[in-house]
């Protein structure tokens, strides 16, 4: 048993599992309350798994272990990085619920159900501490979002639906492959073992690129990053928070988890494949976001240019890189959330999402405008904001690596200001010049109860970035000397000059003193 | 060993051998009245042959099993398990019968006729011989009879052209496979001068030669025709389609698993020293019914054809246990076929259940559209059995292909594997079809309200087992499959 006495994990998925098989026969609006009640309930508890993370004691806490499965077991226990993914899920499920409330009018109960079933998920992909556990979780993930795209999605949301569900199922089918072969060859199936088995290097190629499959796709990395935005645009406004929020993450989780501390060697290896398409990707998919008419499918571009942010923090190899990539995880959950969640805001009243459609909304929606402009800052990347701590550490680990990487990469910030500050100056700013938006009203208090807490994480984590950081730090030091064996060598070595030779009189050594400084 | 110490060990087919000829006899003078009773004690002679089969299964004295007539038969786990799994299937059948023929019956001046139940004890005696045989001669007695009363089951609605027209195919390209099994079998008799498996192992423990490689593709040939493997596919569509829907309920399950597990016997007691011999082949026939049965469903509009097409896929990957060659994947390929029998019944009896306002049976994917505004409960479980099917977790189908793929994996055949579960891709397309009809298209309100209890009993107890509840029964399925694994691998 763990440090609370009762198995609080098992809780926190028991939780949603429940209520969601409840709200299937429930009435529309019974549905709704019994669902915010389960998501609230658990972030309840996920706070009072915060407040009792022991920071810098045991790296597995609340561990759990019943080997009811016989090839598997039920493992559950967190650490650190897993820690912060849980929050921001169950941060972000009571937003969901909420932004679905009027949003949705048929079939709520399956609906509600759908995201209940997600967030159990969710908290068991981070949670799991067995392989193939994970692999449960992990897959399993693809039923209620197909469902999720499909039943309540958009005009083209068959199509959306199908290529999310194969797309990602593809991906992930060798994996298993590799996951059994490890197994097989480690003679367990615990997870933190296995984060210190020593596989073979020729092996651990193999291996790696069948993880990298899994990963690349959820990512998502360029060039299989096509499948998002078709499924963010079809999907219902929480579908797309949670794709972005959550989902999006699984693919960075499962590098800093399995590819980097299991396969060092092959990490190593693949690190001009990582970094290439990750470059790619930062220039390629803002251009693209740039020239974007839906509103939805700008963000979705810009997510995978921030995610190839996320790519090459991790594979710096350093201590920056991953915190910071871990913490542009984090902010670009809460940041592209409440951006869908903005999208949402008007598509409600005008039910488009073409960008043209819009203008002047800072005259008639003064609130709704500054709250879009904070979540627009914060996704450039603006000091105070959590963007900015993330993307700089992340470019900084980088940097320490290979200039020219850094280099582009850092064009993916000047470009994010471009597209976001063009979409925000054809929303907001300008004259009310369509009739339909000077009918549309400011935001209500339902939708600000749901924006509000977002932008305020927001503003914590871009000011004081240490309480999300400190449960990290002890485990991205455990990774980081995990891998530091592989460690590539950085293109930038500082190496100390020699120092001229000393010339005799007064006037040599005024200059010496000179260039010291 | 004695006469009666071999019928004690034969009981289940006593009984059922016993039971159906009595039967019989009651349909012959109480004809068409007499179904229902006919019916309700075949499903009685079932149960005690599977309380007869369970004992074996589970009582300590039997551990071991033994050999009755001098070598002819063997009682072990292993047949003791397929052939309660097969008892399952057949008294599941029988109890979804009636309430098919009494629709058919409105159309077709048809009604359930009393030796519909006979037939299917029958055949259900014929896959207990199967499952028990440890020689050739045993083979084939108990695959013929359940071949013969297999094919009459197909044209069992006589004044259906469909049906009849099933039975006709089942039975030309049946006996086909039968002439090719036993040319096989006379050629391996020929070159090893024994009929029994054990014989034949040892024969072969120094080298086979062509002549005996020959008889063992043209039994693995015949054998691959009633496990309805590609290449020897080409019936099992039609004979599904045209086939009564309680009948191809039947042939989709008890038949399967008696022909899959006679393959096993076959290939690990009969050529367990010449592996490599049949591997290749294995390894074919298993990617290649992967990849045929996913292609070819994708363009089906008639559900029980889709279905048939989802067998093919699933006898393939139940075969890459096979191929692994080893106890792992014996015992995987047990898991998943109990796996498969649940949902492969639960889909069967879906379908069973999809009529339209008139009574008329509804077998159309198009028509199944928005049938989870009509009917929440049938397209649950509908979905449930179709995302089980295609392996995807958390569904307890997804347990089988595991169990076979890690066997693979063991065995290093790692691009086997890693192929194999690649297509299983292609077969989530369809599955996903079917769920995006139901879920996703407008409602078609085509199919009403079922009135029948005992089928969404049947379908609920169904779904339960493959939804993510099925975990917890993942221990002891693989305890017991372990063991009647160990008992096929008796001489290694």
């Amino acid at each position: 048993m763990n440090e609370l006495g009762f198995p609080i994990l098992s809780l926190m998925l028991a939780i949603p599992t429940i209520a969601a098989v409840v709200c299937l026969f429930l009435s529309a609006n019974s549905a709704r309350w019994m669902a915010l009640m389960a998501t609230l309930a658990n972030l309840a508890l996920g706070i009072v798994l915060w407040l009792n993370y022991d920071i810098g004691g045991a790296q597995w806490q609340f561990t759990e272990n019943a080997p009811i499965f016989g090839r598997f077991s039920w493992a559950l226990g967190i650490d650190g990085i897993a820690l912060m993914l849980i929050m921001l899920s169950v941060f972000l499920m009571p937003i969901c619920i909420g932004a679905s409330w009027e949003a949705i009018q048929k079939r709520v109960g399956e609906y509600m159900a759908a995201f209940l079933f997600m967030e159990t998920l969710m908290i068991g992909v981070f949670a799991a501490q067995d392989i193939f556990l994970f692999y449960i979780f992990f897959e399993a993930g693809l039923i209620p979002m197909y469902l999720i795209i499909g039943i309540w999605g958009g005009a083209d949301r068959i199509y959306a639906s199908y290529k999310f569900f194969l797309y990602t199922l593809l991906g992930s089918v060798l994996m298993l492959i590799a996951m059994l072969w490890m197994t097989n060859q480690a003679g367990t199936t615990d997870i933190p073992t296995l984060m210190n088995y020593d596989f073979a290097p020729e092996a651990q190629t193999w291996l790696w690129l069948a993880f990298f499959a899994s990963f690349a796709v959820k990512m998502p990395m360029w060039p299989v990053h096509t499948w998002l935005p078709d499924a963010h645009v079809q999907a219902p406004t929480a579908g797309s928070v949670i794709l972005a929020g959550v989902l999006l993450k699984l693919g960075g989780y499962g590098f800093i988890r399995f590819s980097l501390p299991m396969f060092p060697e092959a990490s190593a290896q693949f690190v001009w494949l990582i970094f290439g398409l990750s470059m790619v990707a930062v220039v390629y998919t803002s251009l693209v976001a740039l020239v974007q008419h839906d509103m939805k499918k700008l963000i979705a571009y810009s997510s995978v240019a921030h995610m190839a942010i996320v790519t090459v923090g991790l594979f710096a190899f350093n201590k920056q890189g991953l915190e910071g990539a871990m913490i542009v995880m984090l902010s670009h959950g809460l940041v592209s959330g409440a951006l869908f969640l903005c999208v949402g805001v008007i598509y409600d009243r005008l039910h488009t999402r073409e960008i043209d459609r819009y203008g002047g909304l800072s005259i008639n929606m003064p609130k709704y405008a500054l709250l879009f402009l904070l979540f627009t800052m914060a996704s450039i990347g603006l000091p105070g904001t959590s963007g900015f701590v993330g993307e700089f550490l992340s470019l900084l680990g980088i940097y320490k690596v290979s200039s020219w990487v850094a280099l582009v990469c850092t064009t993916g910030i000047i470009l994010g200001a471009g597209y976001m500050l063009y979409l925000y100056r054809r929303v907001a700013y300008g004259d009310l010049v369509h009739e339909d938006v000077k009918a549309m009203s400011d935001l209500s208090g339902r939708e600000m109860a749901l924006l509000a807490p977002i932008a305020a994480v927001v503003l914590w984590m871009g000011v004081y970035p240490e309480s999300f950081l400190a449960p990290m730090r002890q485990d991205i030091t455990t990774l980081e000397a995990r891998i530091a064996r592989a460690q590539p060598q950085g293109d930038a070595q500082i190496t100390m000059g020699t120092p001229k030779k000393e010339e005799k009189g007064e006037h040599g050594s005024h200059e010496a003193s000179e260039g010291g400084h | 060993m004695s006469i009666i110490s071999s019928l004690y060990l034969v009981a289940p087919e006593v009984i059922l051998s016993i039971g159906s000829m009595i039967l019989l006899l009651v349909c012959a003078w109480g004809g068409a009245k007499s179904a229902r009773i006919v019916s309700i004690l075949a499903v009685a002679t079932l149960f005690a042959a599977s309380a007869v089969a369970l004992d074996f299964l589970l009582n300590p004295s039997f551990a071991d099993g033994g050999d009755a007539f001098f070598g002819q038969y063997r009682l072990d786990k292993f047949s003791s398990l397929t052939k309660l799994l097969i008892y399952i299937a057949a008294i599941v059948s029988i109890i979804i019968a009636p309430r098919f023929f009494e629709n058919a019956g409105v159309q077709r001046s048809n009604v359930m006729r009393p030796e519909y139940p006979v037939l299917v004890l029958l055949a259900t005696t014929g896959m207990g011989l199967m499952v028990s045989a440890v020689d050739l001669l045993t083979l084939y007695i108990g695959l013929e009879l359940n071949s013969l009363a297999a094919y009459v089951l197909a044209s069992f609605l006589r004044n259906d052209e469909r049906s009849a027209e099933a039975g006709l195919k089942y039975f030309v390209l049946g006996a086909l496979a039968s002439g090719i099994l036993l040319f096989g079998m006379s050629l391996l008799y020929g070159f090893t001068g024994t009929t029994s498996f054990n014989g034949i192992n040892q024969a072969f423990e120094g080298g086979i030669g062509t002549g005996a490689l020959f008889g063992l593709i043209f039994v693995l040939a015949g054998l691959a025709f009633k496990i309805s493997a590609v290449p020897f596919h080409m019936w099992t569509p039609d004979v599904y389609e045209g086939a009564p829907t309680p009948v191809t309920t039947f042939f989709a399950t008890a038949p399967k698993v008696a022909a899959l597990a006679l393959t096993m016997r076959v290939a690990v007691e009969a050529f367990g020293s010449q592996v490599t011999a049949w591997q290749q082949i294995i390894i074919f026939i298993a990617l290649a019914s992967i990849v045929v049965g996913a292609v070819g469903a994708i363009g089906q509009t008639n559900i029980k054809r889709l279905l048939a097409y989802s067998s093919i896929n699933n006898v393939g990957f139940i075969l890459i246990g096979l191929a692994a060659a080893n106890k792992a994947g014996a015992s995987a390929m047990l898991v998943y076929l109990i796996i498969y029998v649940a949902m492969t019944l639960g889909s069967f009896i879906a379908v069973l259940d999809m009529r339209d306002a008139q009574g008329n049976q509804v077998e159309e994917i198009s028509s199944l559209a928005g049938l989870s505004k009509s009917r929440k409960g049938l397209a649950a479980a509908m979905a449930i059995f179709m995302f089980s099917l295609a392996g995807i977790p958390p569904l307890f189908g997804f347990w089988g292909k595991f169990l076979v793929f890690e066997a693979a994996v063991q065995a290093d055949l790692i691009i086997l594997a890693a192929i194999g579960i690649a297509a299983s891709v292609i077969g989530a397309f369809y599955y996903l079809k079917v769920i995006k009809v139901i879920y996703f298209d407008e409602p078609a309100d085509v199919i009403v309200e079922s009135d029948s209890r005992v089928h969404m009993v049947l379908i609920a107890i169904f779904a339960l087992f493959v939804s993510p509840l099925g975990y917890l029964l993942a221990r002891p399925l693989s305890n017991i499959a372990d063991q009647a694994a160990n008992a096929l691998f008796w001489a290694f």
